[in-house]
């Protein structure tokens, strides 16, 4: 098959077979059928279901999710499985908040997955947060970043791997001030009207009060824009001093495209830029200062034979969702490996204990107790300078990880005194 | 210094418009004459987006300028001769779910070719940068795009205006009885309409990929936009969808300026009002087959 193609269901054939014959069991015999079914389960294949946004303004980071899930589920099978199972995921398109949300509770219950995973938009992981503590089964939030998910909303099913929004803004913003970007500085902030975006606004107005740097606007603009040219219009006539961006998706790429059209000269920053959507903006166009949870240039052993692998299967450099998406998949792995059962009891007590897991960074991961987001590293990155790169997409230069070496890894996120979770 | 700003989101509105235009002048047209709700106009400025990304390569962006509404255009012939042709004279319903299917179609056939993943695509260095008269500035790219936009309006004009083809389209869009009657068959003149109206589109496509993204779903997120304006713009009217263009470009710019919440729902209002007070749109003509 040609992994270009996103099928908006990703299954293999006899599993498919399966699931028809398996509606059509609930159709012919009743809910007295469905007992002997449950029993199966246990021997079956191992089912996960994976939502994720493969239209809309994620959805090609949505295409990368997949591609980096089924590559983690192809070498898992290939291996023999887990506990002798094979692993079946079911992988489909969350659209939207409420189709994720109908879509979570219809696995459950009528695909029986025994985990959920996925989702890039903070709003669709949110409800399918919620749909997973409801029906008491592990949901690993992958891709969204959103502080709320892991604060106020969190819950006791629920785990984040993606690194927040309060370490994305430390992450850029520290590199930001070094720079002296910040102090003293007007700033002129851009934000994308969903809680992604305005948890990104939220965090980085705190930043940039410690840091001694003003706000002097905001423009809040809807996540269906595509033409910035009104707006960049308003914030030449602000004249800032640092425009910074707190934009999801795709979005990010129109803006940085229409503002180097523009020509304007502020300098343009911001929290959010997935690398694929870095790619898109292209060389001439980028600038400033981003961060990112990985990059395909992480000089460890684990990231290189990964992305190897991964341009091999796929004949593309892996994006930060690939990688994450991966990784996921292996530490659930490695969660039912120790465990020796797929009980969500289980599972949750095993990433409780804060067991490491190797994340193809320099340093391992673990998930924190009481707020079950991955501690990690995080890297900024800008633009190398004209006529160093080797080739189209090699134009973004990435910085060491933050936290340093030396600095615990939990240094960017938010303490325990900010963070509103309890479970 | 308020009333600067202000006359420059206007200007910056004008510009817009001119990009709506492109879209809508070719929906209004296929509507107008052969009662189509082209649902997939917005597949063919999507296929002019990544076309021109090809022939970019080859012959370079000036070249892209004529050759990708070609390409489209030669498309649309077959688009107009195996699929429309059948649905002049049945029931709308059915020529609207055949474009709406097709639009979806393209969606995903454009994915399959080129991956779902934006494409990179930039404008050539020297239209980077402004253009600044006092206090105002101007996108120089932008300007040379509502100039490409005045032309080919200009030309799709004296098409319908100055010749005796444009007197059968207007006649046709009329009284298309009355044209039959005089032993025209308006179908020959369809295809014509059709390519002109997929071209202009491609063109759209061609123009705007430098400064938007180039997705499969562009073609989707630019629908709206275009049928807001043809429904203000009103049917059959050269200058209502004209106006309608820049109209709607104008209120997004003016709101933006002093509601930003409220401007990309500025529109829809706009339609609103307009379909309140005027249901047949600004210079929409009374035609008998829609009446």
């Amino acid at each position: 098959m040609d992994e270009k193609r996103s099928p908006k269901t990703v299954h293999s054939p006899d599993v498919q077979r399966r699931k028809w014959l398996k509606t059509g069991t609930i159709l012919a015999g009743g809910a007295a059928l469905a007992h002997p079914m449950l029993a199966m389960a246990q021997t079956g294949p191992i089912r996960v279901g994976h939502l994720t946004p493969m239209t809309g303004f994620l959805g090609a980071l949505g295409e990368y999710a997949v591609q980096g899930i089924k590559m983690a589920v192809e070498e898992i099978n290939a291996a023999g499985g887990l506990l002798g199972r094979q692993v079946d995921l079911i992988s489909e398109d969350s659209v939207n908040p409420q189709t994720a949300a109908s879509k979570a509770q219809r696995m459950i219950e009528r695909d029986k997955v025994e985990f959920l995973m996925g989702e890039i938009s903070s709003a669709s992981a949110l409800t399918i947060a919620q749909v997973a503590a409801r029906n008491k089964t592990l949901f690993m939030s992958i891709g969204a970043r959103s502080d709320t998910l892991r604060g106020k909303d969190c819950n006791r099913y629920t785990f984040h791997v993606d690194i927040p929004v309060t370490v994305m803004v430390n992450a850029a913003g520290e590199a930001l001030a070094r720079e002296g970007y910040v102090k003293g500085k007007k700033i002129y902030t851009l934000t994308s009207d969903y809680v992604f975006g305005h948890d990104l606004s939220k965090a980085a107005k705190a930043f940039f009060a410690r840091n001694n740097g003003t706000v002097i606007g905001e423009e809040v603009v809807p996540t269906d824009l595509t033409d910035f040219s009104a707006q960049l219009i308003k914030i030449r006539q602000a004249r800032p001093d640092l425009i910074a961006t707190n934009l999801g998706g795709n979005q990010v790429t129109n803006f940085v495209k229409q503002y180097a059209e523009f020509g304007m000269k502020f300098p343009v920053a911001g929290f959010n830029l997935n690398t694929a959507d870095a790619w898109a903006a292209g060389e001439d166009n980028l600038g400033g200062i981003w961060p990112t949870v990985w990059h395909h240039e992480i000089k460890t052993p684990g990231t290189q034979a990964f992305v190897q692998k991964f341009t091999k299967k796929y004949n593309r450099i892996p994006e930060n969702h690939a990688w994450i998406e991966y990784v996921s998949m292996m530490m659930l792995a490695q969660a039912i490996r120790e465990t020796k059962s797929v009980d969500t009891e289980r599972i949750i007590k095993y990433f409780e204990s804060e067991a490491q897991f190797d994340i193809l960074k320099l340093r391992k991961g673990y998930f924190r107790s009481w707020d079950h987001q991955l501690m990690q590293e995080a890297y900024p990155f800008t633009v190398k300078p004209k006529g160093q790169a080797k080739h189209k997409l090699d134009f973004l230069l990435f910085g060491e990880a933050v936290p340093g070496a030396t600095e615990p890894l939990e240094k960017l996120a938010p303490p325990r005194s900010e963070n509103l979770c309890k479970m | 210094m308020e009333i600067v700003y202000l006359l420059e989101q206007i200007v910056n509105g004008l510009v817009l418009g001119g990009y709506y235009l492109l879209l809508a002048m070719g929906l209004s047209l296929i509507f107008s004459v052969g009662g189509i709700v082209n649902l997939s106009h917005g597949a063919f400025y999507a296929l002019g987006a990544y076309l021109s990304l090809e022939v970019i390569k080859y012959a370079g962006f000036g070249a892209s300028l004529f050759i990708t509404p070609v390409l489209v255009g030669l498309i649309g012939i077959a688009f107009e001769r195996f699929l429309l042709r059948r649905f002049y004279t049945a029931d709308p319903i059915l020529s609207l779910l055949v474009t709406f299917g097709l639009a979806m179609v393209a969606e995903q056939a454009l994915r399959m070719i080129w991956g779902s993943a934006p494409l990179p695509s930039g404008m050539p260095p020297q239209f980077k940068g402004n253009v600044m008269l006092g206090e105002f500035m101007f996108s120089k790219y932008r300007l040379f795009i509502l100039a490409v936009v005045i032309c080919v309006m200009g030309g799709i004009w004296l098409l319908l205006h100055k010749t005796s083809f444009g007197r059968v389209v207007r006649a046709g869009i009329q009284k298309p009885d009355m044209v039959a009657v005089l032993g025209i068959r308006l179908q020959p003149y369809m295809v014509t309409v059709v390519v002109l109206g997929v071209a202009s589109a491609a063109l759209g496509g061609v123009l705007f990929g430098p400064i938007a993204i180039v997705h499969p779903a562009m073609g989707t997120e630019i629908m709206t936009v275009a049928f807001v304006v043809v429904v203000i713009g009103g049917l059959g009217s050269f200058w209502g969808v004209v106006l309608a263009a820049f109209l709607v470009g104008v209120v997004r710019g003016v709101t933006t300026h002093f509601a930003p919440a409220a401007s990309e729902a500025s529109m829809y209002i706009l339609m609103f009002l307009v379909l309140m007070l005027r249901p047949r749109g600004l210079l929409g003509e009374r035609i008998e087959r829609f009446e």
